[in-house]
């Protein structure tokens, strides 16, 4: 398992929490004239450096600042999740070498990528001497396995530089904002303070979705006021709160968008931005619909670029899709599958692991 | 990666220029490239592999062997078998006979159902229906809401007695919502549920139980255009377990290639009656068959790579002929064959109208009268090669014997004779007066059939300041004092006088 840091707490602080239980969570209503935190848009894009700094001043983040300069960090272990039985055999029947390459195309590797490993473990069979079945699901698990895994797969929570922020983009109906509610509960099972950024502005009711899932989440979220409202000040202002009430982490969700359409990417760029601001981005999470195909490339390589993803998320690994292109997002893209999605329960989710997934593909059934 | 089909196919293409005939490897050859391509765009692997066997049944079969440049006739097959499956005009969708009628939507998650159904009541309300949305997603955080809104911003009433996330029977809500629908005259329900998989067996019932709870007129598959492999499973596990009567591709507004039309159509059967393009509540129209194969495969490049191929092919064709001509050489075979091409184009039909502009020319072969040729052929088809060749050995009785074989008059072989002659005469007096070798000048093909340019119909950089047609071979039977035998330089097939 991976080891995180996070903010060390005093063991009253972590007490008061099961109180709180019962109660609907601490939900930031960012209402202009309230007494919460007020709705200022955050600095707009011509402004300069030391017009930032006043903007972030003037709200008090100066003095968070140096708190969260040096705060007590704790090692902590996250509770582990598992991929379960989300993965689905390859094979109903006998594994056939001969049919290896059709068999991956079915669970989209891709032609090229199921023609190459194809070839490689035909090679390696002959090599090795390799005929039974049982010997042939083990050589391609291995060979899944060797290439799937990377040393960069683990979420970047371990620096030190809190809060934390994770931003999670994606196409639309990916699965953002469930994977944010379960990666929300997660960290709040292992005591972290999470909050949350409600920066679809767009769809209807994408903001009401999102509070359901701070609820069951246990943690408080930051809205727009306004269906419509720039998702940026949103983002801001959950980069704010996070400072401000010392949280360990922020989420931050973005409305789905097709990666061909160049304006809402762009008001990713601005989203970035707004965040960066005040906080470093710790990770940009791309969330991938497992039964999307080969369109998956593109939507990798055009968030890939306005975004700068630092990791993968695929969803709805629960279903008949087997996912095979997250090894082209791998290899070709070189970005680290972290996550899956396997349902639509809080805890439906599990850190990536080739060994279990190439198991998963290979099994028995 | 991502390499077009057009990029692959023109490799294919060079190596069968100027080739006559495909032999089985150069059709298995193009073949394998499309195969790619249509894996590519997502089309699942048992839809391409049915797919391929048709098209090289086709490819194989006499329909190409006869054509002068199969390459291409190979692409319009395969366009034809697309469209095949995909569907050739749109379908529109069931209304009930006695309001209301009653439309499901039923997909996985995150395909697209809600905001689809906010787009079908506002296309319907804009019909002058008046539908009502009920909220039977009562499963994903805030779909009642989401819906609400939906329908609010449309100026459609929602049905929704329950608030959902997780509380609430999304098959009572159903049935409900159609004794109210009834009783308050909507003549439209159309009712929103939860997305679910393919495999998730209790999720099924209960779709199941809301199909026979308000037994809808249609029963509307949504489907994200982005769907890869899985659509197979996906497709058959709605169609054997709720049931499908019409398809609706979302997100059509991507830059995905919507292979799972494909295989959605295909394994469904059903029409694919919408395809939603947008986020907001106005993009949404009916799918365009046409359209569609076009984008799966690319078809609007490999059009004008045919283009290209047709050119290469003209300009190598028209110096062999000319050639010909110049050496008295041209035979009646060489007639058929010219003839034969005339007819490929007229089989290029289809795959004109997708191009722009190319409207007139279609209008032109559709004017073409395919038994003429027919007649044509099967004449020249009942000769032996040595009155082929020379058709003056063409005695009384040889021609009775043709007509005879073919099944036509001694009159009608005695026309084709004469119209051949005259073609012969004209296309050497043309040759002498110096054919300019430019492409598309093939003096055959080009005798008024498609109007002294090629497919596309956009190279017509033939055309010189001063000269008195912008056709060459017309203009160059001009300089020679000779008419076409027809006026009009448009009219099909007039270089041969085969219509009149
Ligand atoms: N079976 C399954 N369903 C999932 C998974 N993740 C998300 N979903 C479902 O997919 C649908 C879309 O999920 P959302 O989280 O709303 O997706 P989104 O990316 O936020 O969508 P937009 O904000 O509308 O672009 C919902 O019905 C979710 O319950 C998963 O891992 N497995
Ligand atoms: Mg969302």
């Amino acid at each position: 398992m991976f080891k995180f840091l996070k903010r060390l707490r005093g063991k009253d602080v972590d007490a008061s929490s099961p109180v709180e239980e019962n109660q609907p969570a601490a939900v930031i209503e960012v209402l202009p004239g309230s007494d919460l935190p007020s709705y200022a848009p955050a600095p707009s894009e011509t402004e300069t450096e030391s017009g930032t700094e006043a903007t972030v001043a003037q709200s008090g983040t100066r003095t968070d600042e140096k708190e969260i300069a040096k705060p007590d960090l704790v090692s902590v272990e996250l509770p582990k999740r598992s991929l379960g039985t989300g993965i689905r055999s390859l094979f109903s029947g006998a594994m056939d070498i001969d049919g290896l390459e059709d068999i991956l195309i079915l669970a989209d590797f891709g032609v090229e990528t199921a023609e190459e490993i194809a070839a490689e473990l035909r090679g390696e069979a002959n090599r090795q001497g390799v005929t039974t079945d049982p010997e042939l699901r083990l050589l391609l698990k291995d060979l899944l396995a060797k290439r799937l895994s990377r040393n960069d797969s683990a979420l970047n929570l371990d620096d030190g530089t809190l809060p934390y922020v994770i931003l999670v983009v994606g196409v639309n109906g990916a699965g953002k904002t469930t994977t944010i509610g379960k990666l929300a509960r997660w960290l709040k099972d292992g005591e972290w303070e999470v909050v949350l950024g409600a920066a679809d502005t767009y769809r209807a009711a994408a903001v009401d979705q999102l509070e359901t899932w701070a609820k069951r989440a246990d943690s408080p979220i930051v809205k727009p006021v306004k269906e419509g409202a720039d998702p940026a000040s949103v983002a801001y202002q959950t980069v704010e709160m996070a400072i401000r009430t010392q949280a360990d982490i922020a989420i931050i969700d973005t409305a789905g968008r097709l990666q061909n359409k160049k304006d809402l990417m762009d008001e990713l760029g601005k989203i970035r931005r707004a965040v960066e601001k005040q906080a470093k981005i710790s990770e940009v999470l791309l969330v991938i619909d497992a039964t999307n195909g080969q369109n998956a490339m593109s939507q990798a390589r055009a968030f890939a670029e306005v975004a700068e993803v630092t990791g993968i998320v695929m969803t709805k690994l629960d279903g008949t899709a087997k996912g095979g292109i997250l090894y082209s997002l791998q290899k070709e893209l070189n970005l680290p599958i972290k996550l899956v999605g396997v349902g639509e329960q809080i805890n439906d989710f599990a850190f990536f692991s080739p060994e279990e997934f190439a198991k998963g593909l290979v099994a028995k059934k | 990666m991502f390499g077009n089909l057009s990029d692959r196919l023109s490799d294919t293409f060079k190596n069968l220029r100027g080739k006559g005939r495909l032999s089985a490897s150069d059709i298995d050859a193009t073949l394998r490239d499309i195969r790619r391509a249509l894996l590519e765009a997502d089309v699942a692997l048992e839809v391409v592999k049915s797919f391929i066997a048709a098209i090289r049944e086709r490819a194989l079969g006499d329909e190409v062997s006869k054509a002068l440049n199969p390459a291409q006739q190979v692409v319009q097959i395969v366009n034809d078998e697309l469209t095949k499956i995909l569907g050739r005009e749109n379908k529109r969708i069931q209304f009930a006979k006695s309001p209301p009628t009653v439309i499901m939507l039923a997909g996985l998650q995150g395909s697209g159902k809600t905001t689809l159904a906010g787009k079908l009541a506002k296309w319907l309300k804009e019909q002058n229906q008046t539908p009502i949305l009920v909220a039977a997603d009562l499963q994903r955080p805030n779909a009642v809401t989401q819906l609400q809104i939906l329908g609010e911003k449309v100026g459609v009433p929602v049905f929704a007695p329950e608030s959902g996330n997780g509380v609430g029977d999304p098959i009572t809500v159903a049935k409900d919502a159609i004794a109210h629908a009834k009783k308050a005259q909507f003549s439209v329900v159309i009712v929103d549920t939860a997305g679910r998989l393919g495999i998730d067996e209790e999720m099924m019932q209960q779709a199941i139980g809301i199909r026979d709870a308000v037994s809808p007129d249609e029963i509307l598959f949504v489907v994200d255009s982005m769907l890869g492999q899985d659509a197979v499973n996906v497709a058959k596990a709605f169609k054997d377990g709720v049931g499908v009567t019409g398809v609706v591709l979302t997100k059509l507004d991507g830059d995905s290639r919507g292979g799972a039309a494909l295989s959605v159509a295909n394994i469904t059967g059903a029409p694919i009656l919408f395809s939603s393009t947008g986020e907001d509540l106005d993009s949404f129209e009916p799918f365009y068959p046409e359209r569609m194969a076009s984008r799966i495969l690319d078809m609007g490049d490999v059009v004008s790579l045919i283009e290209q191929a047709q050119k290469t092919f003209d300009e190598e064709e028209s110096k062999k002929l000319a050639d010909k001509i110049a050496n008295d050489e041209f035979t009646l075979q060489d007639f058929l064959e010219q003839m034969q091409q005339l007819r490929k184009m007229g089989n290029m039909k289809s795959l004109l109208g997708m191009l722009p502009g190319a409207g007139k020319m279609k209008q032109q072969l559709e004017d073409f009268d395919e038994s003429e040729i027919a007649r044509t052929e099967a004449i020249i088809f009942s000769m032996t090669p040595l009155e082929r060749n020379g058709p003056k050995v063409l005695n009384g009785s040889r021609r009775m014997r043709i007509a005879k074989g073919s099944g036509t008059s001694v009159t009608e072989v005695n026309q084709l004779v004469n119209r051949f002659e005259q073609a012969a005469k004209v296309m050497k007096t043309m040759s002498k007066g110096g054919m300019p070798n430019i492409p598309g000048t093939n003096p055959v093909t080009m005798g008024g059939a498609v109007g002294g340019g090629y497919i596309g119909g956009k190279k017509s950089t033939t055309k010189k300041k001063g000269s008195k047609s912008g056709n060459p071979a017309k203009r160059a039977a001009e300089n020679q004092g000779l008419g076409f035998s027809q006026p009009q330089e448009s009219k099909p097939g007039s270089a041969f006088g085969l219509r009149n």
